[in-house]
């Protein structure tokens, strides 16, 4: 066992554990924070594998904004403070159909790898990134930039308070025109 | 370096992410369960990086890239919609969301018994 | 085209033509009297004309024809079988249009004075002349074309254009309830006849190749086919000719109006079966089995409508039921193979039953009451109606020398040759049958017939309020008109050239060749008394019973048998029970199939597809978290699959 080795399998489980306590806890704003961890974990195990811009996007975008962003919401849904006893569904169907997902993906996995090694491949640097999406995947990478424009736009629309509301209490002149930037409906 | 460490931990990070998915009442814990399905995902992505000799190099680790922009986007779409539905029903349990077109609204009883914040009783 | 052939195809053209002008005249009075008095004029100028031209082409075609002619063209060809359009004429359809016409005249005429308001009457009755006498019209080209037809599809066209104009005139008088309950029972059960009528010619038609009767009659048609049309066409003869099952329509048509009484119900459309046998007779001739079943019909008829007659109170009824036994003389004569015989009792009957009709008709416009209980003592009052009654009467009766008892007993000859001697075609059972009917059926018609007279005419008057009054001259000079072949038609039947045209016409074959000497209508000798006698019978015993008792009915002495002779058995209930309540709950089951079945399997069809979506979509209508669980257990699911069949590598 090389020390990637450890590090990868202490670092894996840590982002495990992470997780079962993620999905099992019973506190909400505590599963926040444990997923900030297992996130984490994982960003540590992309810098063992060489991939440095996938780690230091993973901890900026994941940890940095998802993760805040979920907060933001367990906060503006008035999640009580405490343990809540109602979180959870039956959990039978979820156990078996994840255990079943999870162990049976793992079992693929280990009957397809054993336990072989690898030579880890060059540092996947911002450089030699940068090299390939520019070159060869452009083009997925301009429709992903339109995505995020309509998940901006999606997001703004869906957040709109009008949105429910009987028809008479719509009244367009009541629309902040000026947060629109002068636009008329 | 032994694949087989990452790609098991993918595994159970995914299906730990489904039982999420399948267990939680909560809209947004049901959101973090599938960050960690995404995760794990791209975990796999990242790991096959190494076992797999691509034509393009790196192919692995640019998906894995794309897969976080597309979470984002997700969970900003998917926040959104739920502070709307709070809005509507002062509540986020998935297994309270009335589905019949005609059926007066069970929002007033909901779990938490906060009132509605604002929202109508309008259809839905 | 020879002038027999026109005057043939003019016959009726001409009533057609006047009866479908008269039907463009306005039907009620609009507004100012002048109105309805121009229309009414030109209604009765129309009628009159259209008969009395009718009259005078009959009598021109009964001088000028000498041999059987027959003239058609093809009007349709139905790949294989020809319908055609054309006359037959021959001495018995110049008699018998001869016959129509003057019947069809003498109607016109008295309807003129008939349907006036008269003292009975309300002030603003309508009795909406002009249809009344464009129907009539239109009555007389149909039978005129029964008459004269070459083809057995016109001769179908003139049947059932009959049948509509007798619905329409019996309910002509909206005053009475009864009248369009009768109009559709009589519609309804000629139509009952009329469809083995239609299926009879079907058959024949088929089997010849053509409707023309020229062909038909010269085609050999295998027995068993001919037996079978000769049976149907039985079944449209027996609704038309008011004979035994088809019967019950008769009387109740009397609702309408009395001259269509005598026109149609009497002396022409009720004739018309009988005529359409005749033309046809060669065929029936070889189909004894038919000529059987006719025979038992009509012994049943006779005897059947003379017992019903005797126990009827209304004047009118009488006459009806003495009309459909008198025509059971006609299709026993028929049956036992003498269509000369036959032919020579319609027309007289038709004189005389045209007679006693417009005679009861004047005595009913005089005492306004159609029930003999409330008649009597009208002879000082109305002593033309009384005589001309006294002759219609004793020739119904059959008494001598007025033309019934000629026509009756050539019936009666021919029935007892038939069943002594064996003649005819059909069994001498029949023979039997029908003489026997027909002698007891002269004593029971002489029975009525004497009933009739004493207590219409004779006797104390039961209605003192009325003044009986002769008919005015336009009533009258009909009745006098009609008196007279009543009384002297029966003569005739002594000249050889009259009875050689009622001979029908037989194309000679080897086997077959025709007779030089005319068919004997008129038998001078011994079995003339057994008629005479029983004839004296049944008079002499109303006539002693009315002597006991003048203010009470002879019909008393029927005792017990009364009301069921007067309900005629009560056939009209039996018929109402098989025919007409199945018929009215087969109607209901399948109004009531098509309600529930039919619209029910439409609506049902939509409602289990709204069902259907709606059972579907709940089901698709699932929450998050099992919509959530359905989605990861099929895509764990498929995944093992792929594993599973593709194989681990």
């Amino acid at each position: 066992m090389t020390g990637a080795d450890v590090l990868l399998l202490g670092l894996g489980a840590v982002a495990v554990g992470a997780g079962v306590l993620v999905v099992g806890t019973r506190h909400l704003v505590r599963a926040g924070l444990y997923l900030v961890v297992c996130l984490g974990a994982l960003a540590g195990m992309y810098l063992v594998l060489t991939a440095e811009l996938v780690a230091w996007v993973q901890v900026l975008i994941y940890v940095g904004a998802v993760v805040v962003l979920l907060l933001f919401a367990v906060m503006l849904t008035r999640a009580p403070i405490g343990p809540s006893d109602d979180l959870d569904r039956p959990g039978w169907p979820a156990a078996l159909i994840g255990g079943g997902a999870g162990l049976g993906l793992a079992a693929v996995l280990v009957d397809a790898y054993r336990w072989t090694a690898v030579e880890l491949p060059a540092a996947g640097t911002a450089e030699r990134l940068g090299d390939q999406i520019f070159r060869s995947w452009v083009l997925p990478f301009e429709v992903l930039s339109v995505l995020l424009l309509a998940a901006l736009v999606g997001a703004i629309v869906l957040s709109r308070p009008e949105i429910g509301r009987p028809a008479t209490d719509r009244n367009p002149a009541r629309r902040v025109a000026d947060a629109e930037g002068g636009r008329s409906r | 370096m032994r694949p087989v460490i990452p790609y098991v931990t993918a595994a159970l990070l995914f299906g730990l992410g489904v039982y999420g998915v399948l267990r939680r009442r909560n809209a947004v814990l049901v959101l973090m369960a599938v960050e960690l399905m995404l995760n794990a995902v791209n975990l796999i992505l990242v790991t096959a990086d190494t076992t797999v000799r691509a034509q393009l190099p790196h192919g692995g680790q640019v998906f894995a890239l794309f897969v976080i922009v597309l979470a984002a986007a997700e969970i900003g779409v998917g926040l959104a919609i739920v502070l709307q539905l709070y809005r509507l029903r002062a509540t986020v349990a998935v297994d309270e969301v009335p589905l019949a077109e005609r059926s007066p609204a069970s929002a007033a009883a909901t779990s938490t018994g906060a009132a509605a914040a604002g929202g109508t009783e309008g259809a839905r | 085209m020879s002038p027999t052939i026109l005057l043939g195809a003019l016959l009726p053209a001409v009533p057609l033509v006047a009866g479908l002008t008269g039907l463009l005249l306005p039907p009620s009075p609009s507004g100012a009297t002048t109105g309805e008095d121009r229309a009414r004029r030109a209604a009765i100028a129309l009628g009159v004309a259209g008969a009395a031209v009718a009259l005078v082409l009959a009598t021109a075609l009964l001088v000028t024809l000498d041999a059987p002619t027959e003239a058609s063209t093809t009007w349709v060809d139905l790949g294989g079988l020809t319908v055609t359009l054309g006359v037959r004429l021959d001495g018995a359809a110049a008699l018998v249009a001869v016959a129509v016409a003057a019947v069809a005249l003498a109607v016109q005429v008295y309807s003129v004075g008939y349907l006036r308001r008269g003292p009975h009457d309300d002030v603003d009755v309508d009795h909406r002349y002009p249809p009344y006498a464009a129907q009539i019209s239109l009555f007389t080209a149909a039978m005129l074309l029964v008459v004269v037809a070459g083809d057995l599809i016109m001769l179908l066209v003139g049947w059932e254009v009959m049948g509509l104009c007798s619905y329409l005139l019996i309910a002509h008088d909206r005053r009475l309830p009864e009248a369009p309950a009768a109009a559709m029972k009589a519609f309804l059960v000629t139509r009952v006849g009329d469809v083995g009528f239609l299926l009879g010619i079907a058959l024949l038609g088929v089997s010849a190749g053509s409707f023309r009767i020229a062909d038909v009659l010269a085609h050999d048609h295998p027995t068993g086919t001919l037996t079978a049309a000769c049976l149907l066409l039985l079944a449209g003869v027996a609704g038309k000719s008011a004979q035994f099952p088809l019967h019950t329509w008769l009387p109740d048509a009397m609702a309408g109006p009395t001259p269509i009484s005598a026109l149609i119900h009497a002396a022409t459309m009720v004739a018309a079966g009988v005529y359409a046998v005749t033309r046809l007779y060669p065929l029936f001739d070889r189909a004894p089995a038919a000529l059987a079943v006719l025979g038992v019909l009509a012994s049943v008829t006779l005897l059947l409508g003379a017992l019903a007659a005797t126990a009827q109170d209304d004047l009118k009824r009488v006459l009806a039921w003495s009309t459909v036994s008198q025509i059971g003389y006609m299709t026993g004569a028929l049956a036992v193979g003498s269509p000369p015989a036959a032919l020579f009792h319609l027309l007289t009957h038709a004189a005389f039953k045209a007679l006693l009709f417009l005679a009861a008709g004047a005595v009913i416009h005089a005492v306004g009451t159609t029930l003999m209980s409330r008649m009597g003592g009208l002879r000082r009052g109305m002593p033309v109606t009384f005589w001309c009654t006294v002759v219609g009467l004793g020739a119904l009766a059959g008494l001598p020398p007025l033309s019934g008892f000629w026509s009756k007993d050539g019936v009666l000859a021919a029935a007892g040759d038939a069943a002594l001697h064996g003649a005819g075609p059909a069994p001498s059972w029949v023979g039997w049958l029908v003489w026997l009917a027909g002698l007891a059926g002269v004593a029971v018609t002489a029975w009525y017939a004497t009933r009739l007279l004493l207590r219409t005419f004779l006797g104390t008057t039961r209605s003192p309020l009325a003044h009986p009054h002769d008919p005015p001259a336009v009533l009258r000079w009909p009745l006098l008109l009609l008196a007279v072949p009543a009384a002297l038609l029966g003569l005739a039947g002594f000249a050889g050239a009259f009875a050689e045209r009622l001979r029908p016409a037989t194309p000679a074959t080897p086997e077959r060749p025709s007779d030089l000497l005319p068919p004997e209508l008129i038998h001078l000798g011994p079995q003339l008394l057994l008629p005479l006698a029983l004839l004296a019978l049944g008079a002499g015993l109303a006539w002693a019973r009315w002597r006991r008792d003048p203010a009470a009915d002879p019909a008393t002495a029927l005792g017990p048998l009364r009301p069921v002779l007067a309900r005629a058995f009560r056939l009209d209930d039996v018929q109402h029970t098989l025919v007409v309540r199945p018929t009215a709950a087969l109607a209901r089951l399948v109004r009531t199939a098509d309600e529930v079945v039919v619209d029910g399997a439409v609506e049902g069809s939509g409602r289990a597809a709204s069902g259907l979506g709606g059972g579907l979509a709940a089901l698709h209508r699932a929450a998050l978290p099992r919509a959530a669980a359905g989605v990861l257990a099929g895509a764990l699911l498929i995944g093992l699959a792929a594993v599973l069949i593709g194989g681990v590598a």
